[in-house]
């Protein structure tokens, strides 16, 4: 049941990319925080529905996964700067390898993230795709 | 009558042709690709699923209904191929749009007519002032055993509808159902591949309850196939949708537009609902639309649309079916088998 309670606790930023905003610097965060490292106690942080649009940072081909993702290989798992500044590490869903470079257009989509066996509960959340 | 506020769709991007599926299992593909007009057919990535498909076919829908998510009062996803035995799709799909959780939802099934009866639950919901908005999904990822005649056809893909009683794109006119106990598809507990009365799908099935509920439909308006711009009938194959349009006396030009099966192959739960979105994708106002769904079991769910000045107003805010359509990329039989789950791996 742990790892049913981790993936649940999770649904809200794994579903929605909801982060966090500093309202003292303006910096945002994903995944969410309860302090801002450079404003410390002087900065406020609230919840933001981050946009779901960025571009590659970089990336890299995984072409031997561990088995769990035998199914998806080979994948490309790349840094997305989003639109507001924060970083995320995530799966590019849908691409032509060749057609993969630093700077491409992405956005964010809803798919399937593991499971725990057969039997085990399905997680689900974001990854990313580029944009037409 | 309520309407529809927002509609919006999701096929996966992978594509087989009925040619790759034929040369596996040694038939004669031009024969089977004439036979049952259909020439390719979607196929989920391995990370989709009704889930997934029924999440962006809702976050489609509400770019085009513009409306705050928290006032839907109702969800349902009607799909014969739900993620889960036990666990709703419906509570993913609510949270995924955040409309969660002052809000009732439940997975509906009825092999493919599950879609619009959660359509039918909304309409009457909305039109009794119980609920603002519903929120209506109709998506699968079908299976057909390797090596039967359905693996042709049986494809994935969704559409979903905010149904709502102001600022809609197209009013429902009337609604009428056709149902009866008919056993001419069915997967038992535990089965991974439904099983199929091979002929008796035809005539005493697919043909007899979708003729009786548009008949039925059109009887209670009196009116005829001359009084609607557009039909879309549930289409497990192009062979079936293009012979009930021709019995229920509706022209190509009518029927067209809506079928979608020869290029994207049957998406069970999502065939009519997505065949009715490409509709609303080009209906100018003032249209009349029918929609006919279809459920092995057996059943239909018959509707009359008529489309308002609105419908131009958010039409590009979210992808239409066309684009969908065209946005892929064919893979082999292997890499199919590999993505549907049907290798068995160590
Ligand atoms: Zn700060």
């Amino acid at each position: 049941m742990t790892e049913t309670v981790r993936a649940w606790r999770h649904i809200p930023q794994r579903y929605n990319l909801i982060g966090s905003k500093c309202l003292q610097c303006g910096k945002v965060f994903f995944p969410k925080r309860i302090l801002c490292p450079e404003c410390r106690r002087k900065g406020k942080l609230e919840e933001i529905n981050l946009s779901g649009k960025g571009k590659i940072l970089t990336y890299s081909v995984i072409e031997t996964p561990t088995d769990e993702f035998k199914d998806i290989a080979p994948y490309v798992v790349a840094i997305v700067e989003l639109e507001e500044g924060a970083k995320v590490t995530t799966q590019i869903v849908d691409y032509d390898i060749e057609k993969i470079e630093i700077g491409k257009e992405v956005e964010m989509v809803f798919r399937k993230i593991r499971e725990a066996g057969d039997d085990g509960v399905i997680s689900y959340g974001f990854k990313f795709r580029i944009k037409d | 009558m309520s309407g529809i506020v927002g509609y919006g769709v999701y096929i996966p991007s992978y594509r087989i042709k009925v040619e790759e599926i034929a040369r596996v299992w040694g038939d004669n593909p031009k024969a089977i690709s004439r036979g049952l007009v259909v020439d390719e057919k979607s196929v989920p990535g391995a990370d989709e699923d009704t889930a997934t498909i029924s999440v962006e076919a809702a976050r489609n829908a509400l770019k085009r209904a513009m409306i705050d998510p928290q006032k839907i009062g109702a969800v349902y996803v009607g799909s014969e191929s739900h993620p889960y035995a036990v666990k709703p799709t419906s509570t993913i799909v609510a949270e995924a749009v955040e409309a969660s959780p002052d809000m009732t939802a439940a997975d509906l099934e009825f092999a493919c007519k599950a879609g619009t009866a959660g359509m039918q639950i909304c309409m009457g919901l909305v039109d009794s002032g119980t609920i603002e908005y519903g929120l209506a999904v109709g998506a699968d990822t079908a299976q057909g055993a390797p090596g039967d005649a359905l693996e042709y056809t049986a494809s994935a893909g969704g559409a979903a509808y905010i149904i709502g009683g102001k600022n809609t794109i197209a009013n429902f006119e009337e609604t009428y159902s056709y149902t009866t106990d008919t056993p001419d598809f069915y997967r038992r507990e535990g089965q991974p591949y439904p099983r199929h009365g091979g002929r008796f799908t035809g005539e005493p099935a697919y043909f007899k309850h979708v003729l009786s509920a548009a008949k039925g439909l059109m009887e209670r308006l009196g009116k005829n196939a001359s009084d609607f711009d557009h039909v879309v009938f549930h289409q497990p194959n192009g062979k079936f949708y293009l012979r009930a349009a021709k019995k229920l006396g509706f022209n190509n030009e009518q029927a067209k537009t809506g079928l979608l099966t020869p290029v994207i192959g049957n998406t069970y739960s999502g065939a009519t609902p997505l065949g009715l979105a490409a509709i609303l994708d080009i209906a100018q106002p003032g249209d009349k639309i029918l929609a006919v769904s279809y459920g092995s079991g057996a059943g239909s769910d018959a509707f009359s649309l008529e489309v308002t000045d609105l419908i131009e107003k958010n039409r590009n805010a979210a992808p239409k079916v066309k684009d969908m359509i065209k946005k892929k990329t064919y893979v082999d039989y292997a890499v199919y088998a590999k993505y549907k789950g049907k290798l068995r791996m160590a």
